[in-house]
């Protein structure tokens, strides 16, 4: 029993460092993803000598704002132990959609708005499927995944060239601030990610969240609004994908129904690296932020290296299972307790 | 008895039914409860106290009959409604969030906000406030994983009173508690009781059981039996009143298991300096044919490492095990089985039972496993093997069709004992059999047992219950903090000779 333990006595580093395993020990993952980053933006200014350089390090949120989009929402679908597997496919049907919709003369404050709510409804989808016909989250989502690609082919079998200037001035805009570059795309990206982080930290929904991920038959019985809960996880994430629809859209330039064809599985990886676990209830939407980066700060480094951009997938799956296996590690040890 | 009709019940539910498939397991019964009394609800496991239970808190809907609380009559379809109407439940497997804060765990969904978002230090002083209203001080941004499951009771009990719940229902919530977390609970119930919080007390332990209760409430098989004082209700009444029988059967178990054994062979497994860093420090344990030896300690003093360990389930780092006196190499739980020793978990839902599986493929699973998968159980053999075992343990119902998972606990417990005995072995170890499951199904498997062993079947038996383990055991070895401390012979030892041999070893420590 512990429960004697307040006496305040002054306090040694053992106390202080027990104290803090004892109150934040899902934040370890993350410093761990943190510490990667760190090790190998260092290691590729070590080597290439012009690594660390704004120009870089400001590329690495604007190529990676669509990555960035889809892991928040993937992060709060993790976190209720639940998966997504139909983001890509969801990003490419939404940016084809809006391609197509933009090239027929659709005004783009029409365009964007459809393009999140067709994210939504396939998340909607997918998060009745698992609700209410109790299919795993696994299976629904593949279902949710054909359904989007096969309505991207349907919208078009081509690319589609997007001109309106509003959607490439999302990503073509760029402000200069000594030497860093931000374009609205990234903007978003890092809105997307405050809003993930203080929805999850600061509301009673985002609480319910983490509660389902501990354990979702607890949550039910501590009369937690489970059902909602989940619906609106799966919607969000499908929202996320629409948006990362239209900042893919504007990163492209273009709409075409075979774009995104394995990003889920990226968005997952940043995600898992970024510290969530898969079985869910423990994980932070900056620790996402944190593996999108490691997966971006490799890829420029094989790009750097002028090797195939395949070691940037064989690296990012070496790093997963590091980092899956690390997890398992600190779940077995807690469990052991 | 006389009702005190001046005081008006908080819960009056009158003839609730409830009906599962194929089984009424709620047949009309009356059942009121007093703010601040402490109401217990005995019966064996299938009685439906459980069922009472849930259609109370809103888990399942019922047949018939009305419930009333505070004189008005209500339905609960979800557990939310019920909390919403002060009625709170503490369940056995604390359902709690061990991935967030002690804070967060009593105060999730009520959180004090401010413009919208959650006030998180409102969170911790409310939660802090509540837990030092139950006489706990502990660090509430800690995690709830960090804490003792006896302290995580506590936080639930906590979380209840948030709500302001006139109703606190706390099913079996000692049952993995030791005797001082006992204390501390009952603390805080004999609190709450005073404050005029209703308590509805479900447990196994009799003694609890009295020691805290002011009503007792008898369901069996559905019905209700009656609802008397505790302090009109001697304790014999009581068991006949639960078992529907009169029962001499302890009595009569305690007689079988009262002989002298053969230590002069070799034993059936010999293990010797058998450890563990950090597990469990190396311990010697023989065990002879015909003979129970129960294994006696706290939660966590190693008792059920020191048989993990000899089955195989564990890897030992030291010492060695021999079988009728050759060494055997015990890797994994398979040599184990190749030798014919059997281990039946303490965690039967998630290591023993197959809950989607029938009575029947459980019982075979054993033998099947044992010779492989090629030569199936079959047929005929199999109907007889399953309907000889069930006999002998009385499973009920007798039917062999029946899912796992649809039996009570008594009963799956039974069948995980067929499934091992079918097996023939030599050895079987039974690491608590008889928890969370009623008299009535305790006194059939400690009779199995006393049978067994007095057939030549060598036991480790191992028991927080140390009654169970004194009647059952022709030796007792005395295990405390990772250590085996000594043994006993239980001819001549009662429970107080085993409390003082632990706690005579905790002064030495102390000291």
């Amino acid at each position: 029993m512990s429960a004697a333990t307040s006496t305040r006595i002054p306090e040694g580093i053992g106390t202080r460092v027990r104290r803090f395993t004892s109150r934040r020990a899902s934040w370890i993952p993350v410093f761990a993803a943190l510490g990667i980053l760190l090790a190998l933006l260092l290691a590729g200014q070590a080597y290439f000598g012009n690594f660390l350089t704004p120009r870089v390090l400001s590329s690495l949120l604007l190529d990676n704002a669509y990555l960035l989009i889809l892991a928040v929402g993937m992060t709060f679908v993790i976190l209720t132990a639940g998966i997504d597997l139909s983001v890509g496919a969801v990003l490419a049907f939404t940016a084809i959609m809006g391609a197509r919709m933009l090239s027929e003369g659709v005004p783009v404050v029409v365009v964007i708005p459809v393009m999140l709510i067709g994210g939504a409804l396939i998340g909607l989808l997918i998060g009745v499927l698992i609700q209410f016909f109790d299919v795993q989250p696994f299976i629904a989502s593949l279902a949710g995944m054909f359904a989007a690609r096969g309505l991207a082919f349907l919208v078009s079998l081509s690319s589609i060239k997007v001109e309106d200037p509003a959607i490439l001035w999302l990503q073509t805009k760029l402000f200069n601030i000594d030497g860093w570059y931000l374009s609205p795309t990234g903007v978003i990206a890092l809105l997307v990610v405050a809003a993930g982080a203080l929805v999850l930290q600061f509301t009673r929904f985002g609480r319910t969240i983490y509660a389902i991920g501990g354990n979702e038959q607890s949550a039910r019985l501590m009369g937690l609004p489970v059902v909602r809960t989940k619906l609106l996880a799966y919607i969000i994430c499908g929202t996320c994908a629409g948006l990362a629809g239209v900042v893919f859209t504007a990163y492209q330039g273009a709409g075409y129904p075979l774009n995104g064809i394995g990003t889920e599985l990226d968005t997952i990886a940043a995600v898992v690296i970024g510290g969530t676990l898969l079985t869910g209830g423990s994980g932070f939407v900056l620790g996402s932020m944190i593996g999108v980066f490691v997966y971006g700060t490799i890829k420029t480094a094989i790009s750097f290296l002028g090797a195939e951009q395949s070691w940037t997938r064989i690296t990012i799956g070496a790093l997963l299972l590091v980092f899956v296996v690390v997890q398992r590690v600190i779940v077995s040890r807690s469990s052991r307790r | 008895m006389t009702e005190d009709t001046a005081v008006r019940p908080i819960v009056a539910m009158t003839g609730i039914t409830i009906r599962f498939p194929g089984v009424l397991a709620l047949d009309g019964v009356d059942f009121s409860l007093r703010p601040g009394e402490v109401h217990a609800l005995m019966g064996e496991n299938g009685a439906g106290k459980s069922t009472l239970i849930k259609a109370l808190t809103g888990v399942y809907s019922i047949d018939g009959g009305s419930i009333e609380v505070d004189g008005e009559p209500r339905s609960f379809s979800t557990t939310a409604d019920a909390q919403a109407a002060g009625i709170s439940t503490v369940y056995q497997e604390v359902n709690l969030l061990p991935n967030l804060s002690v804070g967060e765990n009593v105060m999730l969904g009520h959180e004090p906000r401010r413009a919208g978002r959650i006030d998180w230090r409102g969170v911790h002083a409310e939660a802090a406030e509540h837990l030092s209203n139950l006489g706990v001080t502990i660090d509430t941004r800690s995690l709830l994983s960090s804490h003792s499951i006896a302290l995580q009771q506590l936080v639930a009990i906590s979380r209840a009173m948030v709500t302001d719940s006139k109703v606190l229902v706390l099913d079996e919530p000692t049952s993995s508690l030791d005797r001082s977390e006992v204390e501390q609970l009952f603390g805080v119930v004999r609190d709450l009781r005073d404050r005029g919080v209703a308590i509805i007390f479900v447990s196994h332990f009799l003694d609890q059981v009295y020691e805290i209760s002011d009503r007792i409430t008898v369901l069996r098989n559905g019905k209700l039996v009656g609802t008397s004082a505790a302090a009109d209700l001697p304790r014999g009444e009581l068991v006949s009143q639960m078992l529907g029988r009169v029962v001499d059967e302890f009595e009569n178990i305690s007689r079988a298991a009262d002989r002298q054994v053969d230590r002069t062979g070799t034993p059936v497994v010999s293990a010797t300096g058998l450890g563990r860093r950090g597990v469990l420090e190396p311990a010697d344990l023989d065990v002879f044919d015909g003979e129970v030896v129960g294994i006696a300690g706290l939660l966590g003093s190693g008792r059920t490492e020191l048989v993990r360990l000899l089955y195989g389930a564990d890897h030992a780092d030291s010492g060695r095990v021999a079988v009728r006196g050759s060494t055997v190499r015990v890797a994994t739980p398979r040599h184990a089985i190749e030798h014919r020793i059997a281990f039946s978990s303490e965690d039967r839902r998630a290591e023993g039972i197959i809950g989607d599986l029938t009575v029947a493929e459980n019982i075979v699973l054993g033998i099947q496993a044992r010779r492989g998968w090629l030569r199936k159980v079959g047929g005929s053999e199999k109907e007889t093997i399953v309907s000889e075992y069930m006999a002998a343990l009385g499973v009920r119902p007798a039917d062999p069709s029946m899912l796992v998972k649809n039996l009570s606990g008594g009963n799956q417990q039974k069948v995980l004992l067929a499934r091992w005995l079918a097996t023939a072995p030599q050895l079987i170890i039974l690491d608590e059999p008889t928890r969370g499951i009623d008299v009535g199904a305790k006194a059939d498997i400690q009779r199995k047992v006393t049978e067994l062993a007095a057939d030549g079947l060598a036991v480790v038996f191992i028991s927080s219950e140390l009654e169970e383990v004194v009647r059952l055991a022709q030796r007792i070895v005395v295990m405390r903090d990772r250590r085996k401390i000594g043994e006993l012979d239980a001819h001549d030892s009662s429970v107080d000779d085993v409390v003082a041999a632990i706690a005579a070893e905790a002064r030495e420590a102390v000291a």
